[in-house]
């Protein structure tokens, strides 16, 4: 392995894009993804990675310039966050049906309005559906891997989709941590040059991002969705053989303490590591509690999330994103509906919190803890979500 | 071509439903879309030429006489060979009729 270096998560995220060897970014700033931008134009600018810098003028044009480059061959990353998302939304979508396989960082910002540049899940939930690999990183080691990852498993002859790696604004973009870089010949043999199937050249003329009349616009679909779902081996392969290098073995489904326990968390993103300390002085009060973080978001890993939590009676959800007059955060929606029809299915209480950037204490889990206790127990009265630490509540 | 593109299952998609064949806009049947169909009078037509150039879908063909007619399998019937007409020598018509 190369050195163990204390860096700002974001100039580290840069320097992993770096040892990628991407050939284009294109990228416009955004609060709190900017350092990694920055520091990406820094190395193009002062020769230490040779690559195209294009800084457009909107997201929406440097989604549009990565689909271009995409298609012309070229490996190509870029980031963004909260408005900057909504803004490249459109062509999110669509990079995704012409199977493009683009590495996007995402720092997790709050959606608008009100107007908030903090932390939370709002942004990533508003493109739940389109059509990426998405994965979360917990700490500036997992970014750092994840977008060598990134690259490994979207350029993957049967894969070909873009992938976003979502990493939470500021707890960890703006944070220093070491950060275990790899060796160079690590990264060539681990990510091999991106070979496309189809690419734009004048000896070979395709046309990429037809129209589909009805009669063939399902088949698309299915042909878009089919690939996701069965990416998910090559995403095991690719953590496997990145544990193998790095020692470092990452899991669709993260666990900790959840064999024996009772009552799971269950979270997304960097909270997990706060609640694994949460679950340690439970544990210590004699409470039965573990952790569950889910780390592939899409494809969904099914079957892990049920087996991680098999033996759980209650699990505790964790959103930090609001589904407007629905049954609650969209994590805990998506997983009442995934253990719907179990055999031994748990007690299921969801607390939205956390919300752009609002601080969680190991004192404010425990309160959770104990809140859910007495939903599950009946002393209060079950609703299929509360907001945490909401005043006038 | 052994199967036509409305056969075609969803494994039979190039990747990203990207498009191999060049010029293959030709084989998409814009004849279904029409409800109206031009009919030329030929005692009026003065053989100009002007529906033939202003036709968007190029389904105008001349025939060796010099006049001219729609191939009805890519006209859709959006009547502006009729309206540039400046002898009015075509009329949309019902495709009932
Ligand atoms: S109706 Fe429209 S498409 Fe049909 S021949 Fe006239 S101009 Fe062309
Ligand atoms: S525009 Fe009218 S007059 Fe001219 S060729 Fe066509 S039908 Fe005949």
């Amino acid at each position: 392995m190369g050195n163990r270096i204390g860096l700002e998560v974001s100039l580290s995220a840069a320097e992993a894009v770096k040892m990628a060897n991407v050939d284009c970014i294109a990228a416009y700033p955004i609060t709190p993804q900017t350092h990694i931008v920055e520091h990406l134009s820094e190395l193009v600018n002062d020769g230490h990675l040779d690559a195209e810098f294009i800084p457009v003028e909107s997201e929406h044009s440097a989604m549009s310039v990565c689909a271009g480059v995409s298609a012309a061959g070229a490996r190509v990353f870029t980031c963004t966050s909260s408005q900057g998302l909504a803004l490249m939304n459109e062509i999110v979508h669509i990079v995704a049906s012409m199977r493009l396989p683009i590495v996007t960082i995402l720092a997790n910002r709050s959606l608008s309005g009100p107007l908030s540049i903090w932390n939370d899940h709002t942004d990533v939930m508003s493109i739940r559906d389109c059509g990426w690999i998405q994965v979360f990183a917990n700490n500036g080691q997992e970014v750092f891997d994840h977008v060598l990852f990134g690259f490994k498993v979207a350029e993957n002859e049967n894969v070909m989709l873009p992938l976003m790696i979502h990493i939470d604004g500021f707890i960890l973009t703006h944070v220093i941590e070491p950060v275990e870089f790899w060796e160079k010949d690590q990264v060539e043999k681990y990510l091999p040059v991106f070979k496309p199937v189809h690419s734009l050249h004048p000896d070979k003329p395709v046309t990429m991002g037809a129209f589909g009349m009805p009669f063939i616009f399902s088949e698309a679909k299915v042909a878009q969705d089919e690939p996701l779902i069965q990416s998910k081996s090559v995403i095991t392969a690719a953590w496997k053989e990145l544990g193998d290098i790095t020692g470092r073995y990452y899991k669709p489904v993260e666990t900790y303490r959840n064999d024996d326990a009772e009552t799971l968390f269950i979270t997304q993103g960097s909270y997990g590591d706060t609640v694994s300390l949460v679950v340690d002085e439970l544990r210590e009060e004699g409470k039965s509690v573990g952790l569950v973080m889910d780390r592939l978001w899409r494809p969904f890993p099914f079957n892990e999330f049920r087996d991680a939590v098999k033996n759980a009676d209650n699990l505790i959800i964790i959103d930090r994103a609001i589904s407007y007059g629905g049954q609650g955060g969209p994590l805990a929606i998506e997983l009442r509906s995934v253990m719907y029809g179990e055999k031994n299915q748990p007690a299921i209480t969801n607390f939205i919190c956390g919300l752009a950037g609002r601080d969680m204490t190991i004192k404010d889990f425990k309160n959770i803890y104990q809140r859910a206790m007495e939903k599950v127990k009946g002393i209060t009265l079950e609703e299929d979500y509360e907001y945490y630490g909401v005043r006038g509540k | 071509m052994a199967k036509t593109k409305v056969d075609l299952t969803w494994q039979e998609l190039e990747i990203g439903a990207v498009v191999t064949s060049p010029g293959n806009a030709s084989e998409y049947r814009t004849g279904d879309w029409r409800s109206l169909r031009p009919v030329w009078n030929r005692d009026r037509c003065v053989k100009c030429g002007i529906c033939y150039i202003f036709c968007p879908d190029a389904a105008i063909n001349e025939t060796t006489e010099g006049w001219f007619e729609a191939d009805l399998y890519y006209c859709k019937g959006c009547g502006i060979c009729a309206h540039e007409c400046p002898t009015l020598s075509i009329k949309m018509v019902e495709e009932e009729e």
